[in-house]
């Protein structure tokens, strides 16, 4: 079962998502992005933040409905700017963005082997696209190991389970090079100036492409678990041309330049039809049609015998009793539930370095830097093993309760406020009150709380100053300097 | 942050305003500094929206960019920007000061007097935060190596004549503000927070409106609830009752109030009407003025309150360093050398690197002997103690020739400095460079007897007045009290090719 927070009409609802929708009330779910996420593992001990993420909470909007309306927002200066050197780089198949990736991360004897630029169905819905990009991936490792064609995934769909609910997760792009190596690529529209940039951009950016590894990963597992059922080498895929369902014709082409390509080109058009044409009758009618897109992310197992059963890969591989492909994504990221646990299998192809796009000096040139995420991977990936099921979370809250009409039922969820908050989410104004109606020594800085060891209030610091504790001789030097 | 800035901070929670972190100003402070508030063209780096500017505080000029993505106006505004800037800088080039010094000639190793100038006084720009001063650094790095139509090449963009020159001045301030201490380039708020501590975080005291809402909350009002709305009060039409001190603009104004203006200017120009395109541009130029008029002010609010506090003895010292540096940066210009690199060599980034690490030893220590808000740091951490002398015994080394004083003092204190009998202390704010070495430790009683050994003068009898008396206050610490030169760099040619040098 899939556990989506996005699921549409295509998947009934789980039971949790059903509570999480009713506590958003009416409004439209948010998206949960990486952005989201890296912050939400920069804060896990935040209950309040988890669970209005996972619902698609809209902070802002809580926030305003609060009377602490966020100072966040963007520039439309700023958001044109940034759109505009996206456009570039994606425009004509992201012949730009493939330019600068062939200097970047082609050895030189590769360079001029053809790229794959596949079609990843941007239009579809989430589930859709999640397969099709599983399928993607597949298929491009699958052309490395061949020698074939190195592949760009632009703009494809990752999902990872989090504190017990499914994120979608969309990446600027990946590289599959001829090395078979999965390279994770981040687009942003702050400068890299003379060979430096922000560090604080750099450092965020770095967050974000380490979700998308973790996502990515979680992903290689599902597929070395899908390849293991249906019994083809692991890693591998045989592409079945012409088998396929493929009923109507894709309106894109999926190479660039590359007349080799063209029988993988041909199954993953047939994979992505399959779902295409497989669900769009479901829409509108049945609700047993859900199994469909599961299936299809069995590389080319939507026309074996083994998509039949789906379940017992996942079982095999993670322990889980439920069924699908997707259900094998937790089991998949327990397998690596260590945060210093090293990957294996295909997961080991997705590199821990990822490369960062930005424009160059003062112009609107691209530049590639590749960007060193070990750390940033270490740490999220344990803050995210350490955050509390979104289940437990929600027992603190009534059953009925609908934030679009009481928004400060929100204040029974716990909050863990920092001055970080300030920066990252949109009910900080809220949580700082709180904090300092509390006396919360956290309000002055994340450290001082560490600094003053049991001392949680700035009432019991203060009279701590009386006793003969550090505190208490700090304050006799301070008075005695002051009074000088 | 350290223990006694979190107990200061405590304190401010306590009273609603901020608390005192130092007793003197540790930063120079023109008599009429040059104030510049700029704001930035969101996301165009190093691109320049408007500036407010001037020494007159009730008159400052304003520049603006009508529209931020057009070059032509961008560089003139540079080009009035240095009409403005240039002048002040430069007026500080022609008093000097000649100073001698000897120097000796490596070959024939006879000395020679060298005459050196130093400029009498500094040039000194304040702005409002951290961020105002990367600004002006990126239109540096932006402008200094445009060529200009009286270039030998103009190639196909000449800008107007001095605005590379501007670039280098900017660059200049901006390497310097990097130099702990340093005061030709000052940002208010990282100034104002060495002196005051807040009942908030240095996050939120980042925001300059906020800050000075903490120090000098409006009467009757406690600071956080001043700081909120400093931060996040708004009008009826969502604009902020107080404006971001800059560079970057509130993007509500931003798609509120400037991106229609800018729209209707662009509409204008297009149109060609000149006249429709004029009255656009001061639409604009009265939106931006707007927001940086209460900055302005708050600016201007924020030297006043550095004025309040005398200003601790060392700073004449570090202003003079800085004056070497103008001094030096006004050489280099009129000696017609190129702007400054891209990237330092390493010879020259090791140099930086090793000054701006001595600066901060510096600094440190100037501020502990300035300052005993300071030296109490050094005193929580067990690395300076402060007391009475109790009891002071004469003594003398009679192994040389001639006897030597070393007197036995006594000091109590409540301080517990991280010291064993032997170790080796050294004496803040005595008549002259003293060390001494612990004899004897009475941690109950909080005495410590110690042996004197420098610092009297040649003679048997030590110089009068180089011996503390009984019950006069004392300060010792256990680190010395002058920075230590790090080891010289290798000279340009001397340095291998490996690291910059001429290739062999
Ligand atoms: S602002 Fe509040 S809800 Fe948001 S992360 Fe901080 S504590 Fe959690």
């Amino acid at each position: 079962m899939d556990h989506s927070t996005h699921a549409r009409v295509d998947q009934p609802l789980t039971p949790l998502e059903t509570r999480l929708a009713a506590l958003r009330g009416g409004a439209a779910a948010r998206n949960m992005d990486a952005r989201a996420l890296a912050a939400l593992a920069a804060n896990p001990g935040c209950d309040r933040r988890a669970v209005l993420d996972a619902a698609g909470v809209d902070k802002a909007a809580l926030a305003t409905r609060l009377g602490s309306p966020a100072t966040f927002g963007q520039s439309p200066f700023a958001i044109t700017r940034g759109l505009v050197f996206e456009r570039r780089l994606r425009a004509e198949r992201c012949a730009e963005l493939v330019a600068l990736l062939r200097t970047e991360l082609l050895p030189e004897a590769t360079a001029q082997s053809p790229v794959e630029v596949p079609d990843l169905l941007p239009s579809e819905g989430p589930a859709v696209r999640a397969a099709r990009t599983r399928v993607a991936l597949a298929e491009a490792t699958a052309n490395a190991a061949a020698g074939r064609a190195w592949t760009l995934l632009d703009r494809p769909l990752l999902r990872l389970d989090v504190a017990g609910s499914t994120v979608s997760l969309e990446p600027d792009a990946i590289v599959i090079g001829p090395d078979g190596r999965w390279t994770v690529v981040e687009i942003k529209s702050f400068p890299i100036l003379d060979g430096s940039a922000d560090p604080t951009k750099v450092g965020a950016a770095a967050r974000q492409a380490a979700v998308y590894v973790l996502a990515l990963r979680t992903t290689a597992a599902a597929l070395d678990a899908a390849a293991a059922t249906a019994q083809i080498g692991p890693g591998l895929v045989h592409p079945r041309p012409g088998t396929g369902p493929a009923a109507r014709p894709h309106p894109s082409g999926a190479s660039a330049d590359v007349p080799g390509a063209d029988v993988p080109r041909a199954a993953a058009h047939a994979a992505a039809d399959a779902v295409g044409s497989g669900l769009s009758p479901a829409d509108a009618t049945t609700p047993a049609a859900p199994r469909l897109p599961t299936a299809v992310g069995l590389p080319s197992a939507a026309t074996s015998a083994s998509a039949a059963t789906p379940g017992a890969g996942a079982v095999a591989a993670g322990g889980t009793a439920s069924g699908g492909p997707e259900a094998a994504l937790p089991a998949g990221a327990a397998a690596h539930a260590s945060p210093y646990a090293e990957p294996v299998g295909l997961a080991a192809a997705v590199r821990t370095t990822g490369l960062l796009v930005c424009p160059r000096d003062f112009s609107n040139v691209a530049v590639a830097a590749p960007l060193d995420l070990r750390k940033q991977l270490a740490v999220t990936r344990r803050q995210l093993a350490r955050m509390t099921r979104i289940e437990t979370l929600l027992a603190a809250l009534p059953e009925t309760v609908r934030l679009d009409e009481a928004p400060e039922a929100v204040d029974t969820l716990a909050h863990a406020y920092a001055p970080e908050c300030l920066a990252a989410c949109e009910l900080a104004f809220h949580c700082r009150t709180q904090a300092r109606a509390a006396g919360a020594v956290e309000v002055l800085g994340r450290g001082v709380r560490g600094e003053l060891g049991s001392l949680t209030t700035v009432e019991a610091a203060l009279e701590a100053t009386a006793g003969d504790g550090a505190l208490a001789r700090a304050a006799r030097l301070r008075e005695e300097a002051l009074a000088r | 942050m350290s223990l006694l800035t979190t107990l200061a901070r405590l304190e401010a929670v306590r009273a609603g305003v901020a608390q005192p972190l130092a007793t003197v100003r540790h930063r120079h402070l023109a008599e009429r500094p040059f104030v510049l508030v700029p704001l930035a063209a969101a996301g165009e780096t190093g691109a320049p929206l408007a500036v407010l500017l001037g020494q007159d505080r009730e008159n400052p000029r304003l520049l603006t960019v009508p529209q931020p993505l057009d070059r032509d106006l961008r560089f003139a505004f540079l080009a009035r920007l240095g009409d403005e800037l240039l002048p002040y800088l430069e007026s500080f080039g022609a008093d000097v000061e000649l100073l001698e010094r000897s120097v000796k000639d490596p070959e024939s190793g006879e000395k020679t007097v060298e005459v050196r100038e130093l400029c009498a006084d500094a040039p000194q720009l304040v702005v409002p935060n951290p961020g105002a001063m990367e600004l002006l650094g990126l239109v540096g790095r932006s402008t200094r190596f445009r060529r200009t139509a009286e270039d030998v090449d103009p190639g196909p963009y000449p800008v107007p004549a001095r605005v590379p020159l501007l670039g280098r001045w900017l660059t200049h301030l901006s390497e310097r503000s990097n130099v702990p201490g340093s005061s030709l380039l000052l940002p208010l708020t990282t100034t104002l927070s060495r002196h005051w501590a807040t009942g908030q975080s240095s996050l939120e005291d980042a925001h300059l409106g906020a800050l000075l809402a903490w120090i000098a909350p409006p009467p009757g009002e406690r600071g956080e609830r001043a700081a909120s709305r400093a931060e996040n009060g708004r009008d009826e039409r969502g604009r902020l009752l107080v404006p971001p001190a800059g560079p970057a603009t509130d993007p509500a104004f931003d798609s509120l109030l400037l991106s229609p203006a800018v729209t209707r200017y662009d509409a204008a120009r297009a149109a060609q009407d000149e006249r429709l395109t004029r009255a656009r541009a001061e639409e604009i130029d009265a939106l931006l003025e707007s927001v940086l008029l209460p900055v302005w002010h708050q600016v201007w609010q924020g030297v006043d309150l550095l004025r309040t506090l005398p200003p601790a003895a060392h700073v004449v010292e570090r202003w003079e360093s800085d004056r070497w540096s103008y001094t030096g940066h006004r050489d280099r210009v009129a000696a017609g050398e190129p702007p400054q690199p891209l990237r330092d060599d390493a010879v020259t980034a090791a140099r930086k690197l090793a000054q701006r690490e001595r600066e901060q030893v510096r600094l440190d220590l100037e501020e502990a002997l300035d300052d005993p808000l300071a030296m109490a740091e050094h005193r929580l951490a067990g690395q300076a103690f402060a007391g009475e002398v109790v009891e002071v015994l004469p003594a003398y080394d009679t192994s040389g020739r001639s006897p030597k004083p070393r007197p036995l003092v006594t000091v109590r204190t409540e301080d517990r400095p991280h010291l064993d009998p032997g170790g080796e202390v050294h004496r803040a704010a005595g008549p002259a460079a003293q060390r001494a070495e612990l004899v004897q430790l009475d941690a109950e009683a909080g005495l410590l007897t110690l042996r004197l050994l420098s610092g009297m003068g040649r003679k048997k009898e030590p110089e009068p007045g180089t011996v503390p008396e009984a019950g006069e206050q004392v300060c010792f610490t256990l680190f010395e009290l002058s920075a230590r030169q790090s080891a010289p760099l290798p000279e340009p040619e001397d340095t291998p090719w490996t690291h910059g040098g001429p290739p062999r």
